[in-house]
């Protein structure tokens, strides 16, 4: 990439980082809550955010992003629709109506679930997953079984934040993980 | 299921992609399902042109979109005419300062939430939501909105149940919507 290139770029990010408000002790004491919610009251920073997204993944042949319930529902569609693929929502148990696949998954304390609906996806089919932030990578493997189990191939996982700390990114059964910012 | 005027040619392709699921979430209702929308790239990009297209010279400054299906719709909108995307959520996902605003279910209540600092006095909002029903979601939200001194100018759905009668809920903001399922 070419230096002014890069220094657009880094404006981008920083523009982006800064506009991410922490909130101390939520949803329980000691964890510093990553909220993008005050970057989408920022129209140029949210711009930024899905076009640095969509630069990544235009013209690499993806069919499907699928976005993590609820806050992947925010970056998802936007990316799903610049580069021409579909948009597939990953939620909640019994949210979806109709027919589902569900993956269980471990949380720090007990487990959850992840539904996908049947024929959303067909086999073949390049996906990206979307969320707004990894933390143990616990949701984003969930995502990721739910689509090879109806045969697509999940080409990337993307996520605003990365709690790099926490290791995620080793948790993702191999697939690489795109960040926009890393939070320490 | 008809659509809205029937002049724009967009409309029934927008129409034929959402499914129609009987009995969900219990008997007897029949779920207008817009997931199938969003699998067909066209009439997902179709429904937010046609909403850009009517509020893109309105000087809308915000965009609120409820939880859950109101931020699929919500952000595409607000990215295109430049403006805030405020998510409007169920109790408790939304971290630090909120107003809460209670409203009726067929059965009991629930509460929706918003941000404390989101909305300023005088910002022009546009609610949005895939779907009205009776209306209760969507007037709750305009409530929050109007709390902290914006200017609720209009509620956006994707669908429609006329029989249910929710654009007489609103406060007397108008209502608009692409699809009405009779």
């Amino acid at each position: 990439m070419a230096v002014c290139e890069e220094k657009k770029q880094d404006t981008r990010i920083q523009r982006i980082a800064s506009s991410i408000r922490v909130v101390p002790d939520f949803p329980k004491k000691g964890i510093m809550f990553q909220d993008i919610t005050t970057l989408l009251l920022e129209p140029k920073a949210f711009k930024d955010t899905v076009d640095l997204f969509v630069e990544q993944y235009t013209g690499r042949g993806i069919s499907v992003v699928a976005g993590v319930e609820a806050r992947g529902f925010i970056f998802g569609p936007p990316i799903a629709l610049a580069i021409g693929a579909k948009f597939v929502p990953l939620r909640k148990p019994r949210k979806l109506p109709g027919e589902v696949i569900s993956e269980n998954y471990i949380l720090e304390y007990g487990s959850d679930c992840l539904e996908m609906h049947v024929g959303a996806v067909q086999p073949g089919e390049r996906a990206l997953v979307v969320d707004d932030l990894i933390a143990t990578g616990g949701t984003l493997c969930a995502a990721i079984s739910l689509l090879e189990r109806a045969g697509a191939e999940v080409l990337e996982c993307a996520c605003v934040i990365e709690l790099p700390e926490l290791k995620g990114r080793g948790r993702l059964n191999g697939k690489p993980l795109y960040v926009l910012v890393e939070s320490h | 299921m008809a659509s809205e005027g029937g002049e724009d040619p967009r409309l029934p392709r927008i129409a034929s992609t959402i499914r129609v699921i009987p009995d969900f979430p219990k008997p007897g209702i029949m779920f207008q399902d817009i997931t199938t929308l969003l699998l067909d790239h066209e009439a997902f990009r179709h429904t937010i042109d046609m909403f850009v297209e009517r509020y893109r010279d309105k000087r809308i400054t915000v965009v609120a979109g409820i939880e859950a299906r109101g931020f699929i719709f919500g952000p595409p909108i607000a990215l295109a005419i430049g403006c805030k995307f405020v998510p409007m959520r169920k109790p408790k996902k939304l971290p630090g300062e909120v107003i809460s605003e209670e409203y009726s279910l067929e059965y009991g209540t629930d509460i929706m939430e918003m941000h404390v600092g989101a909305v300023q006095p005088g910002d022009r909002a546009l609610v949005i939501d895939d779907l009205i029903a009776t209306g209760g979601t969507l007037a709750a939200a305009i409530r929050l909105l109007e709390r902290v001194g914006a200017e609720v100018v209009e509620c956006a759905c994707v669908i429609e149940l006329p029989e249910l009668q929710g654009y007489q809920r609103l406060g007397g903001k108008p209502l608009f919507v692409l699809v009405k399922a009779a």
